[in-house]
């Protein structure tokens, strides 16, 4: 154990090795725990303000539960973590194949969310002016969809580099935590979907 | 049986070749070094004191006779809403964060924080969001109108800052002002959190870690999850302001009160957030100055760690006028009587830290002896409107206004003082003048305490809060004068604290490593330390290493 000794230190306790936790662990935590709080701040809005609509549309009349997206974002989180196992063993065919796999399932969900806002805009003239419904609606799902952009923005710059040849596997660590992130907002989704399409409706 | 004793550490290398003006400015604006970064903090946050004080000021001569004119009523509501949201956003967060950058590594034997680079933007992106919440006073009305800064009371109120009712664009600054400094404390609350954790230097366990330390990783705990709540109310009010969303629009069945509790939900975290550097300073100056190891220090920790929960449960004891059900009015009252228990312990700790000690009166620990006293006070006008009766009588008048200066000017800007007089000699490598130290102290414990207790009685003689002048004959002129001399003696104290940091800087006596006979391990560097802080990291044994350094034949790790 290098180091300036203050005290005499027993020849016991120099042996004793000292290790403290991984820093960008902790970091990645401790970010998502504070992104948990401002999700937990719309939920309770969402939650408060169920059946306070003054008017029209209301959820039962115009909402739809995506169970196609759904169904692809919660697999991508399969995905993402076969990709992660696949690049430990340092087989990076399979981390590509896993990691364009989990690309395709978020891209899936966005555009499924688009094609939804899409429908309710023009057709049921629901927009975040409308009426309480479509304020708590647009403004919750939209926090988690510009959430999965991020991670897919994330997930676009890591496939990138592969492709261009940059040795993936030495950034072992960076595709964990960006594979933890992502198994955040697919959490975040379970939440997000109970209480819009289940409890909401 | 390693027995090497390196002290005082080696000394860095000569000082490189003077730096031309650029250079110095580069070194600077590129820096990514954790004390350049705390250095910074607090420069900016005694600037926007300054700025924020003279507003102050400005209302206290304003309120000096009744009927007076010396400011139009819009300019006022200006004056005291930049006034609480500059005090709270840019002078106070930017000194939790100054403080710990500067101290925690240093304290727990680190090269630097967690994450540099994340620390360098969290300040410029706190630096930019400050500079648009002043570019208001600009570009508040748009283009085409005068210039305005907001005016909606630093909580903002809804339905106030709604489109009908502020219109311009002062509320959006306001609001992106403080989104965009908040970015900046959450990044430095999750590095400091990150640093507490991963870059303890060898034998520091946690039991061992200064109070200073276990204070601020509470206070940066409480930073990650009450600001997130403002933010996202900040988003909903400008969702309500630019997309026509409707979260605090009551004509379609929002609600006002949820941007009440959104906000207080934070707000009262909040005020912890700002005085637990406070309560961080004195749990290191107080043990220095009497002689003594800190009284109950793992009371002291638990005391902190139960703060930073229950005060998470608190908020709705500032909305008791708004009328809630019983229950939740009891439920709140309850709490807010149960945080002053462990507020409590932490008094009496420091007082017991105190009792025959062989107590030295150097300006840090005075500033000390009188936060004790004056947040004593705050803590009990506190316990009081805690009780919701008793708030239904004070709510919104001076009472509530001399509660909260108690515990933020007579707690947190006493306890910052402290720190800023302990602390100089190890940034500066000079002492401060305790002759013009002593000064700056009594006339701030006696201007301070002229201002702001006479406020107890305005409010119990029914001054509301945030009027610009009132009639005569309403017996409010006697306490409102003595008010403003109070203030006008605060202002002489601040220039003699200013006059102490210039004469300080270019002539002080040179402080040497440790001019306190300090135990924590920022004494053991040189002062000002340098780049890499130590050259080898230290390995402690104990909760005060330079005390075991200092007295080998009796550690305190023989104890412990």
């Amino acid at each position: 154990m290098a180091g300036i000794e203050l005290v005499p230190i027993p020849a016991e306790e120099m042996e004793q090795e000292w290790k403290l936790p991984d820093r960008g662990t902790v970091g990645v935590i401790f970010f998502i725990v504070m992104e948990s709080v401002i999700f937990l701040v719309f939920v309770m809005a969402y939650l408060i303000y169920i059946g306070k609509s003054l008017t029209g549309p209301y959820p039962k009349d115009v909402l739809h539960t995506p169970i196609a997206a759904t169904i692809c974002l919660w697999s991508s989180s399969l995905t993402v973590a076969l990709a992660e196992k696949a690049l430990e063993k340092e087989r990076l065919g399979l981390f590509k194949l896993w990691w364009i796999a989990t690309i395709c399932l978020g891209l899936e969900f966005l555009t499924a969310t688009g094609l939804e806002w899409k429908e309710l805009i023009y057709e049921d003239h629901l927009t975040i002016a409308t009426n309480l419904f479509g304020t708590t609606f647009y403004s919750l799902v939209g926090l988690h969809a510009s959430h999965v952009c991020v991670g897919m923005l994330f997930l676009l710059i890591v496939l990138g580099v592969t492709l261009l040849g940059f040795p993936i596997q030495t950034q072992l660590r960076r595709v964990k935590f960006l594979s933890w992130y992502w198994h955040f907002v697919d959490a975040v989704w379970v939440v997000v979907f109970t209480v819009v399409y289940v409890v909401g409706k | 049986m390693a027995t090497t004793i390196d002290y005082p550490l080696p000394k860095p290398a000569a000082s490189p070749a003077e730096f031309s003006f650029s250079q110095a400015l580069w070194k600077w604006v590129a820096t990514v070094d954790h004390k350049r970064l705390g250095i910074l903090y607090i420069a900016t946050a005694l600037i926007f004191f300054l700025i924020s004080g003279l507003m102050a000021l400005t209302m206290r001569w304003q309120l000096i006779f009744p009927l007076n004119h010396l400011v139009e009523p819009d300019t006022y509501d200006r004056l005291f809403t930049m006034h609480g949201t500059t005090m709270v956003f840019f002078v106070g967060m930017p000194i939790v964060a100054g403080l710990s950058n500067y101290l925690i590594p240093l304290m727990i034997g680190a090269r630097d924080m967690a994450f540099p680079r994340l620390n360098a933007f969290g300040y410029w992106i706190f630096l930019f969001g400050a500079c648009l919440l002043y570019f208001s006073y600009i570009g508040g009305s748009g283009l085409q109108g005068v210039g305005s800064a907001p005016d909606v009371g630093w909580f903002a109120y809804a339905p106030l800052t709604a489109r009908a009712f502020s219109r311009g664009a002062s509320t959006d600054y306001w609001a992106l002002g403080i989104l965009v400094s908040g970015i900046g404390s959450l990044a430095t609350a999750i590095n400091v959190i990150a640093t507490c954790i991963c870059l303890r230097c060898p034998g520091m366990t946690l039991s061992r870690m200064p109070m200073f330390v276990w204070v601020m990783l509470v206070d940066a705990w409480l930073i990650l999850v009450a600001l997130p709540p403002l933010s996202a109310a900040q988003i909903m009010l400008l969702l309500d302001r630019h997309l026509g969303a409707n979260f605090f629009n009551t004509q379609m069945g929002g609600s006002a009160v949820l941007w009440q509790h959104l906000f207080w939900i934070f707000g009262h975290p909040e005020v912890y957030i700002l005085i637990f550097p406070a309560f961080a300073t004195l749990s290191e100056v107080i043990p220095v100055f009497s002689r003594k190891p800190l009284f109950g220090k793992p009371a002291m920790a638990g005391a902190i760690v139960a703060i930073g929960f229950i005060s998470l449960g608190v908020w709705a004891h500032h909305m008791f006028a708004i009328g809630m059900t019983a229950w939740a009015n009891t439920f709140f009252a309850a709490a807010s009587m149960l945080v002053g228990i462990p507020t409590g312990i932490k008094i009496f700790n420091w007082t017991a830290t105190m009792y025959g000690g062989k107590i030295r009166f150097s300006v840090p620990m005075l500033f000390c002896c009188a936060f004790l006293l004056q947040f004593l006070l705050a803590g009990l006008t506190g316990i009081m409107l805690g009780v919701a009766p008793f708030d239904w009588q004070l709510h919104d008048s001076y009472f509530v206004v001399a509660h909260f200066h108690y515990t933020l000017v007579g707690g947190f800007v006493f306890g910052f003082f402290a720190a800023f007089y302990y602390w100089f000699p190890k940034v500066t490598g000079k002492m401060m003048d305790e002759t013009l130290g002593k000064w700056h102290f009594w006339l701030m414990v006696i201007g301070f305490n002229l201002t702001f207790l006479p406020q107890h009685f305005l409010g119990f003689l029914g001054m509301p809060r945030r009027i610009y002048t009132y009639w005569p004959g309403r017996g409010w002129e006697f306490w409102n004068l003595i008010s403003t001399v109070g203030a006008s003696i605060q202002f002489f104290a601040i220039l003699f604290f200013l006059v102490n940091i210039i004469k300080s800087s270019i002539s002080g006596e040179p402080a040497g490593d440790d001019p306190w006979d300090a135990w924590t391990l920022e004494w053991a560097t040189p002062s000002p330390p340098p780049e890499y802080n130590f050259e080898k990291l230290p390995v402690v044994r104990s909760g005060r290493p330079l005390w075991d350094l200092k007295h080998p034949q009796d550690p305190d790790w023989k104890y412990q």
